[in-house]
């Protein structure tokens, strides 16, 4: 045991080489609506009318909705539109060829997209909360809007008409690297150039919505996992202090 | 072996003594019973540290297990492998559970080994007369290396894809033979679905069918020489009129439930991380491999799962510029050799050739040849430890203390590699994995010498216990 502790020491003592991340655009911390219902569903109600036209979801079948608390019926008469069975994945009619052709490269499925998006600087939720509230006019791209998250992205600002039109503030700033003396553009924030249909509460809200049903789809299991693990964890535990008590009853017999 | 006439049960006695005296008369099934388990003794004296073995035993069985239904839902075509994985979490009914009880799994059994590796370090299980049991390890390690590096590709995600295709461009690196052996164990000019088939099929049968043999040959090996213990005492020298040794006790029942209490404390840390923290932060599931594979993309970092990394360290540690060093490092050994060993003059002066060889090698050959060099021997050397190791007595506690801050210094050498490994290089890590390489290769190479240092505490005649 004193060895096991000499070792455990040294083990933390490790993360002092620990060194800062790059720098990029700063995420905002995402909430987590993944158990509640009602954001799932508005989610999920935008993920189909928005994003499922170019993006598909693969791996995800229209019945799975059934877990956030929709009825069969309900998916049927209000989400499915691109076919007719209740058990069909959620795929697109657009070919990845024509998508290269239109967008550069062919619009990333989304069925896991919020795992794929975690990184040291968030969890993949706070990439595509920041994301999804980040897009700006740009006049310079192809399409007519950037973002600052994905810089250069593909896509364009789908959800324009709800949030607006707005386009990034900088001010000059000297800048405190080795040349010195030259002057570097800073953000500060966004100035909105047209309103949307939603104020930008409304909207964040809305955003926040999409991507906590996002991070649901992305493993429909998960809130069952953590329900079961629980039990798993007391079960183990009884289980540990029966093994424990069986094992000392054996060992008080050796001298 | 069983005697038919002596042994044999009476009419009256129950079905299941007379089926057993059947089955006996045919197979060992009571002598291997006993041999191994209700008459195998082992040292009463056994610590924590002695639980990783059969740890890793259920670790084992808990992938094999999950292994085969994965199998079935499975389809290791590049096409369709990575959805595949995905109709497993969401489709198959509890499909989730076992994949995320494979992959936990799989690092899991790092853990485990790595701790059970620890363990012979610091009680010198490896000494005579184990040395064979020893072996056998360090070839289940390198056979659990093949089978992490072969099922990694087969999620078919961009962290899949990238690090089968760096890990197997390393053999390109090999003078003459190097890029056609890659190709030939690719099956083409990238990594494609020729590869992920191939690899399927080592992860699914080649290596475990030589790790189950192995494992077999570990054990047997340790039954027949007995196991160590913290002392470092041989418990079968002091036996009793019996022939049983004096601190020896029945391996089943003592320890096998002191097993089993162990198995639940592991499989509560297990439990924590497979049902709360599947991707235990990225590095037991990376978040770039719920991208599928895209042979036009490569990630800006590539890093093997965090069990590879203090290795891989070492080989990116190997720059044209540390090859200079390197062959310091060899001229040094060699004088060390030639001056202060007591080898014939035979084998001083092949020692020289040998280390005038590899110079010329390191001459001629680029870095990144002598970078899978260092790789390779950075495992493979730990099959050296029973002969590089002098010390006069084998637990760490009767060694000079000092001896333990030598280990200690190279536990931590072994996890800032693997800290290293994990990151994107730069010119301070790269330094600090370079001292790194040079204490992790020192501390087997020195060991002959700093090994027999110090001084030493007389070893006890019969074992430390404590009754609890």
């Amino acid at each position: 045991m004193k060895l096991l502790k000499k070792l455990i020491a040294a083990v933390i003592l490790v993360p002092a080489f620990a060194l800062a991340a790059e720098a990029s655009f700063p995420l905002d911390q995402a909430p987590d609506r993944t158990d509640n219902l009602a954001s799932l569903q508005r989610g999920a109600r935008l993920f189909v009318n928005y994003c499922l036209n170019c993006h598909s979801a693969s791996s995800m079948r229209y019945n799975r909705l059934r877990d956030i608390g929709l009825t069969e019926d309900q998916i049927k008469n209000n989400l499915l539109f691109a076919t007719d069975k209740v058990g069909s994945l959620m795929t697109i009619a657009m070919q990845p060829k024509d998508a290269k052709a239109w967008f550069g490269t062919p619009p990333p499925d989304l069925s896991v997209i919020a795992r794929a998006k975690a990184s040291e600087a968030g969890s993949g939720a706070d990439w595509l909360y920041t994301y999804l509230r980040t897009f700006y006019q740009d006049d310079s791209r192809p399409t007519g809007w950037n973002n600052m998250v994905f810089p250069n992205v593909g896509m364009p600002h789908v959800l324009w008409e709800l949030q607006g039109i707005q386009v990034p503030q900088y001010v000059e700033e000297k800048s405190l690297g080795e040349g010195g003396g030259e002057t570097e553009k800073k953000f500060v924030g966004f100035k909105k150039v047209r309103d949307g249909t939603m104020s930008p509460l409304e909207y964040d809200n809305a955003v926040a919505d999409l991507v906590s049903y996002l991070q649901w789809m992305s493993e429909p299991s998960a809130h069952t996992r953590k329900r079961l693990g629980v039990w798993v964890l007391l079960f183990l535990g009884a289980f540990m202090v029966l093994a424990w008590r069986l094992n000392a009853s054996y060992w008080k017999d050796i001298k | 072996m069983a005697n038919p006439q002596k042994g044999s049960p009476s009419e009256q006695a129950p079905f299941s003594a007379r089926a057993l005296h059947w089955v006996d008369q045919r197979f060992p099934a009571s002598s291997t019973w006993k041999a191994h388990l209700s008459e195998y003794y082992a040292p009463k004296n056994f610590n924590y540290w002695y639980a990783f073995g059969s740890l890793a035993l259920l670790v084992l069985v808990i992938q094999i297990v999950t292994g085969i239904f994965l199998v079935m839902h499975y389809k290791p075509d590049s096409n369709l492998a990575f959805a595949s994985v995905e109709y497993i979490m969401r489709d198959v009914p509890w499909g989730w559970l076992i994949r995320y009880m494979h992959s936990t799994g799989a690092s899991a059994f790092f853990i485990v080994v790595y701790l059970h590796m620890v363990r012979g370090l610091l009680y010198g299980s490896y000494r005579k007369p184990r040395e064979l049991v020893w072996l056998f390890g360090v070839a289940i390690f390198l056979c659990l290396m093949a089978e992490a590096f072969f099922g990694y590709l087969l999620p078919w995600g961009q962290m899949s894809y990238w690090g089968a295709q760096v890990i197997v461009n390393l053999f390109g690196a090999i003078p003459f033979i190097g890029p056609d052996l890659s190709l030939w164990i690719r099956g083409d000019y990238v990594v494609s679905d020729a590869t992920l088939n191939r690899f399927f099929s080592f992860h699914v049968i080649a290596i475990p069918l030589v790790l189950l043999g192995l494992v077999v040959a570990h054990i047997v090996a340790l039954h027949e020489v007995g196991s160590n213990n913290p002392d470092g005492v041989e418990i079968k020298e002091k036996k009793d009129e019996n022939g049983i040794p004096l601190d020896g006790i029945p391996f089943h029942p003592y320890y096998t439930v002191h097993d089993v209490f162990v198995a639940a404390v592991f499989l509560i840390v297990f439990s924590a991380v497979l049902f709360f923290a599947p991707e235990m932060g990225g590095y037991f599931l990376e978040a770039n491999n719920f991208v599928p594979a895209n042979p036009l993309k490569t990630p800006p970092h590539i890093a093997p799962v965090w069990y590879f990394t203090p290795f891989y360290s070492i080989l990116r540690a190997t720059t044209s510029e540390f090859v200079y060093a390197l062959e310091a490092g060899v001229v040094a050994y060699v004088a060390l050799i030639a001056l202060k060993t007591r080898w014939s003059g035979f084998a001083k002066i092949a020692t020289i050739v040998i280390g005038a060889l590899i110079i010329i090698g390191m001459l001629v050959f680029d870095a990144k040849f002598w970078g899978v060099v260092l790789m390779g021997t950075s495992v493979l050397i730990l099959g050296g430890l029973p002969w590089l190791d002098r010390s006069p007595v084998k637990s760490i506690r009767y060694r000079p203390a000092w001896h333990m801050y030598v280990y200690i210094v190279f536990f931590v050498v072994f996890l800032i590699l693997g800290y290293l490994g994990v990151n994107p290089p730069n010119e301070t890590r790269n330094l600090i994995a370079q001292v790194c390489t040079f204490l992790y290769f020192g501390f087997f190479l020195l060991m002959p010498w700093w090994s027999t240092m110090g001084s030493f505490q007389p070893v006890p005649e019969r074992v430390t216990y404590r009754p609890h």
